[in-house]
């Protein structure tokens, strides 16, 4: 089984999100997904200052094999995105949990995490799958 | 669980991401298919194909069984030996009932059929046969191992005894040799030199081993597609099948409609369908923006409605950008759009061969 970290939210579409110390959250897509996906080729991400909700697109990742919607966790406001992607979207590959993050969401409703599953919860989603 | 080739216990330990494939457990990826990819490109790759279906083809009427079989005559291979000739097999209605490889044997004949079309191509193949003399022979108990890239034949060698080694030395393009219960060809499926070597089963894991320890990369199916695609090179199923006619899949050159006498099964309709010159056509698109074209996508054509569409998309390890084989209406110019998730994006229509030994032909 691939990789997962105890400290992240998950949704079933293969997203992870990170509360940061200052309230932001970190969105990505998890191990599982980048190994499904294979390599990655093309990330598109929000635009900074948009705004997102959960449960809603909010990006793209293309690999050789298949396009993936990517959707955010929580509502907000886009605050930052991994520009880094753009010419190096095989970090996606390398490290899904650190350098390979999508974006950054000032929420709006922190407790619409409440809804997004542990890691145990993630794992018993994907073994159904 | 699907059917296993004799190198399943290799693709395993050398961590192969196994998925089924035609119902064949395959490996798809031993880690990175783009890395795969750019080392065919740059110097050697293997490929297990035994989920391949090896037909043998003898008795006293191969030749004109499968004179009568194929859109392309085998006439043509006859007076070489090994020599390969690549052709369709049509349907009455001339739509292709699969793409395939005849090789001269000298005497009799051994065509390599797909995996997913075996079954079908098998009771075609056996229907056809009622009226010749001939023994149609699967055999199952042969491997395939690919090796492909421009140092293939070299890296090969030093996995082979002498005797075998002089034959892939020797042989030339397009052809192959039999050492003992080997067959040594010089084809492939990616646009790099390079050979595909057929031999017995329980000879193939120690070979495969060999060949890794010699320097050549194990690739997985998803390189393969990737490879075939940038060497504009068709796969069966997606590109065309019973529906689509070879004139609308760049399979023209391969119907020798020389001798004209010579009633190969399909071509009064292919014919007809030459003659009306209406067909759609399979082309290139190349596309520099961002973004990967998929299949199915929808192709729009300037000056007509007509849609066209992509029969394989991907993004090209070799060039940096995506391309892909679409089938469009034949007043296609020199540009096109694709739809997108809704949006139209610009591309470029081109011949459909992007890169072969190594380079771009764009």
């Amino acid at each position: 089984m691939s990789e997962l970290r105890s400290e992240l939210k998950y949704l079933t579409s293969h997203e992870w999100a990170r509360v940061e110390e200052d309230g932001t959250v970190t969105i990505g897509i998890t191990d599982h997904a980048q190994d499904s996906l294979g390599d990655v080729v093309y990330v598109e991400c929000p635009d900074v200052g948009s705004s997102v909700s959960a449960g809603e697109e909010a990006g793209v990742v293309e690999s050789v094999k298949a396009a993936s919607d990517i959707y955010s966790p929580v509502s907000g406001e886009v605050i930052s995105v991994n520009g880094a992607l753009e010419d190096a979207p095989e970090t996606i590959n390398e490290s899904p949990y650190d350098d390979g993050w999508f974006f950054k969401v000032k929420p709006s409703d922190l407790s619409e995490l409440e809804n997004a599953l542990d890691s145990d919860g993630y794992l018993a989603a994907c073994e159904d799958e | 669980m699907g059917h296993k080739t004799p190198l399943f216990a290799q693709h395993q330990a050398m961590n192969g991401k196994i998925v089924d494939f035609g119902g064949w457990d395959m490996p798809v990826n031993y880690g990175s298919q783009i890395e795969e990819h750019k080392q065919v490109r740059a110097d050697a790759g293997m490929f297990d194909v035994s989920h391949m279906t090896i037909v043998d083809i003898t008795g006293p009427d191969a030749e004109a069984y499968l004179r009568r079989l194929l859109a392309n005559d085998v006439t043509r291979i006859t007076s070489i030996s090994g020599k390969a000739l690549y052709s369709g097999m049509l349907n009455e209605a001339g739509g292709v009932i699969d793409d395939l490889i005849v090789y001269n044997m000298d005497g009799w004949f051994r065509t390599v059929v797909n995996c997913a079309t075996r079954e079908k191509d098998l009771a075609w193949m056996g229907q056809q046969a009622k009226s010749f003399d001939i023994t149609i022979t699967e055999q199952p108990e042969l491997a395939i191992i690919a090796v492909q890239g421009p140092n293939a034949i070299a890296k090969a060698q030093t996995a082979m005894n002498e005797e075998q080694a002089a034959a892939a030395q020797a042989v030339k393009v397009f052809q192959g040799q039999t050492v003992g219960d080997w067959f040594i060809a010089r084809t492939g499926y990616t646009g790099e030199d390079g050979l595909e070597i057929m031999l017995p089963a329980a000879e193939a894991g120690e070979f495969w081993l060999a060949l890794n320890q010699n320097g050549v990369t194990p690739c997985g199916l998803a390189a393969r597609d990737t490879l075939r695609l940038e060497a504009g090179m068709n796969l069966y199923g997606n590109d065309m099948d019973e529906t689509v006619s070879p004139l609308a899949a760049n399979m023209g050159w391969t119907i020798a409609w020389e001798p004209a006498d010579r009633d190969f099964i399909g071509r009064q309709a292919i014919a007809e369908q030459k003659a009306t010159g209406d067909q759609q056509k399979l082309v290139g698109l190349v596309m520099e923006a961002k973004g990967v074209l998929r299949s199915h996508q929808k192709v729009i054509v300037e000056g007509t409605d007509e849609p066209g569409e992509i029969t394989s998309g991907t993004f090209s390890p070799t060039l940096g950008y995506s391309i892909a084989l679409a089938r469009v209406p034949n007043t296609v110019g020199a540009t096109a759009q694709v739809e997108i998730r809704n949006k139209r994006v610009d591309v470029k229509v081109v011949k459909p061969s992007f890169v072969r030994m190594g380079e771009s032909q764009l």
